[in-house]
């Protein structure tokens, strides 16, 4: 059982606003998960070198030049899945607040 | 609906038969000029083909009969999300563009299905999301315009679990699909949709995206060919992002070569994904030959959880193999129980930062606006989000905070390395590895929904592949008895190295056509 108060601190990490059910249930089920995925500490990693993607290459380069403007005149469209918007920019509400 | 006598259905049993067989339904109806609509749903993409470019049928009764097919049947299995009714214009113009110059593309006027975090422009796109549920895409995926440019026709989007977060499409929050094969049980996930539409007939073919097994798994429940590429093989821009070292779009088909069509059709370098690959993809022989190919049969794969049904028709398909001249060895991937976990700890880690943008501004319906910004953002998504997706998020924001990072996802990714490793050691000596795709068939309703890692479990045999970035792919290969005379169908697993998609498909090929010859 992860606390109540572990997983409140993780959701407002998360930005997602739990209820009291939700924080109970997900307290029980995490650590069912973080039990079944214990098994990992078997593994002797000591020499292993992490992966960091799904890929085995690295340092792919591109030639610095214009892209094929397939997403040309796209940015409206973009805009209009956000909420709000004034002139080009998305409107966001004030960060701080006065 | 109409249903004229001048078409036989295709046989099912025999869907996996060649191109240049006699069994071609359209051959045989040669004598008769042009076929009318009624059931053309049964032909393959190739034959469909085929019989639009000798111009036997035209493209606009094949998509009515597709559409015909969702009409009838969706109510019930509902595979679709959305329904693209204007298909049916587009197939016209096909018609007419087909009259005037002979076309080549073997995709030209083919109705396909889209999992739902695929974008397409003008379309909405929800990923089975309700924060998603009002979002229409600014542009074309990738290999949806790859797919246009081919000629092929979207008819529709498919259901799918919450962002791609499932096994069974049971986390949809749009309501499941069912299995068409027995509508008691789930299609599998979480591209249950597209699994189902190709089942069914609603189209000839679909994408999905396979994260952990979700091409791989549903196709075996469903009874179809599902393909998951390479890692870096097909272009991830315009699919909606679940976990990004991991994600691969891939075929749902009747057939192997009909999945080999549309993975040609996608795949190749893209300018907007970085960890897409300039390889170029060099179709299979058609008579690919089986003699002395060498197939590994991992034993950690035959263990305790399999369905012995399942085990002993993979061991009778791996004797007639040999017959052929195929090496059949046991091989041993000795991490191969640590692939589950180290998923769990993958998936929820990159889940939870690439969930980040649906935060009811740039994506997502927010909440009331006079409140603070942390609110706004907590609230929206906790109402937009369903249980297993918050789950994983708060699991993955767990594992990536301060302090756990090292021990959970530092590790993960190390055991990844190892997993990769096996396969690496593995593909030393054989060619091919196979095993099952899944350890039961399709499982009911509501059967794994109270315990996430019972439903995890469902993965246990796809997950290792999409950590090492492997290409593999599921073949039906037998059925077991349901209630009522229902028979559940189930697929094998086939892995090839990275990049060598065209062993893949070629071993694939002459495996369908050895099953063709010895029904289970």
């Amino acid at each position: 059982m992860i606390s109540k108060e572990t997983v409140e601190h993780i959701s407002q990490l998360a930005r997602i606003d739990l209820t009291d059910d939700e924080k109970k249930r997900f307290g029980k089920e995490l650590a069912a998960i973080l039990e079944f995925v214990e098994a990992l500490n078997e593994v002797d990693t000591s020499s292993t070198v992490p992966m960091s993607g799904g890929t085995r290459m690295s340092n792919i380069m591109r030639k610095d030049h214009e892209g094929s403007g397939i997403l040309e005149g796209k940015a409206d469209e973009l805009r209009r899945a956000a909420r709000a918007s004034k002139k080009s920019y998305i409107e966001v509400p004030n960060v701080f607040e006065s | 609906m109409k249903r004229p006598s001048l078409f036989t259905p295709l046989d099912p049993e025999n869907f996996g038969s060649e191109a240049g067989d006699e069994k071609r339904v359209y051959q045989k109806q040669n004598k008769n000029p042009v076929l009318k609509g009624g059931d053309l749903t049964g032909f393959t993409i190739e034959e469909a083909g085929h019989a639009l470019r000798s111009g036997a049928v035209n493209v606009r009764d094949l998509v009515s009969d597709c559409l015909s097919v969702i009409h009838e049947r969706d109510r019930d299995i509902h595979a679709f999300l959305d329904v693209y009714e204007d298909a049916l214009r587009e197939a016209e113009e096909k018609d007419a563009i087909l009259r005037d110059a002979p076309e080549t593309s073997p995709l030209f006027g083919i109705p396909i299905a889209l999992k739902d975090n695929i974008l397409v422009e003008g379309k909405r796109a929800t990923a089975g999301s309700k924060i998603l549920e009002n979002y229409t895409a600014g542009f074309d995926a990738t290999v949806v315009r790859k797919l246009k440019e081919a000629g092929a026709i979207i008819i529709g989007k498919t259901n799918l679990d919450e962002f791609a977060m499932g096994s069974s499409t049971e986390n949809s929050a749009f309501g499941p699909t069912k299995n068409p094969c027995d509508e008691s049980r789930v299609p599998g996930g979480s591209s249950g949709g597209s699994a189902a539409a190709v089942a069914t007939g609603m189209a000839l073919g679909a994408l999905g995206s396979d994260t952990g097994g979700s091409i791989r798994q549903p196709a075996s429940f469903c009874g179809v060919v599902g393909m998951k590429p390479t890692y870096g093989r097909v272009s991830r821009h315009g699919l909606i992002a679940m976990a990004s070292s991991l994600d691969q779009i891939g075929p749902f088909a009747k057939t192997v070569r009909d999945a080999e069509i549309m993975f040609s059709a996608i795949a190749g370098g893209d300018e907007f994904d970085a960890t897409s690959v300039h390889h170029s993809y060099e179709e299979a022989e058609k008579s690919f030959a089986l003699r002395g190919l060498r197939i590994g049969v991992p034993k950690e794969y035959f263990r305790e959880g399999l369905d012995p049904a399942i085990a002993s028709r993979i061991g009778e398909l791996l004797k007639l193999l040999e017959k052929e001249g195929v090496v059949a060895k046991e091989i041993s991937l000795p991490h191969s129980s640590y692939a589950l976990p180290a998923y769990y700890i993958v998936v929820p880690s990159e889940v939870s930062a690439n969930l980040a943008r649906f935060d009811g501004i740039r994506y997502g319906v927010p909440d009331r606006e006079e409140e603070n910004l942390f609110e706004m953002y907590s609230k929206t998504r906790a109402r937009g989000f369903g249980p297993e997706v918050k789950r994983r998020i708060i699991l993955g924001t767990y594992a990536l905070s301060a302090g756990y990072y090292d021990a959970y996802y530092v590790k993960a990714q190390k055991v990844r390395r190892e997993i990769a490793s096996d396969f690496e050691s593995a593909f030393r000596d054989v060619d091919i590895v196979i095993g099952p795709t899944t350890p039961t068939p399709a499982f009911r309703f509501g059967e794994k929904t109270g315990d996430p890692v019972s439903m995890y479990l469902a993965d246990i045999y796809t997950v290792a592949v999409n950590l090492a970035g492997l290409p593999g792919i599921s073949l039906p290969v037998g059925t077991v008895p349901a209630e009522g005379g229902k028979k559940l169908p189930f697929g094998m697993q086939m892995i090839s190295p990275w990049f060598d998609e065209k062993t893949l498909f070629g071993a694939a090929r002459g495996i369908e056509r050895i099953l063709a010859s010895s029904p289970s």
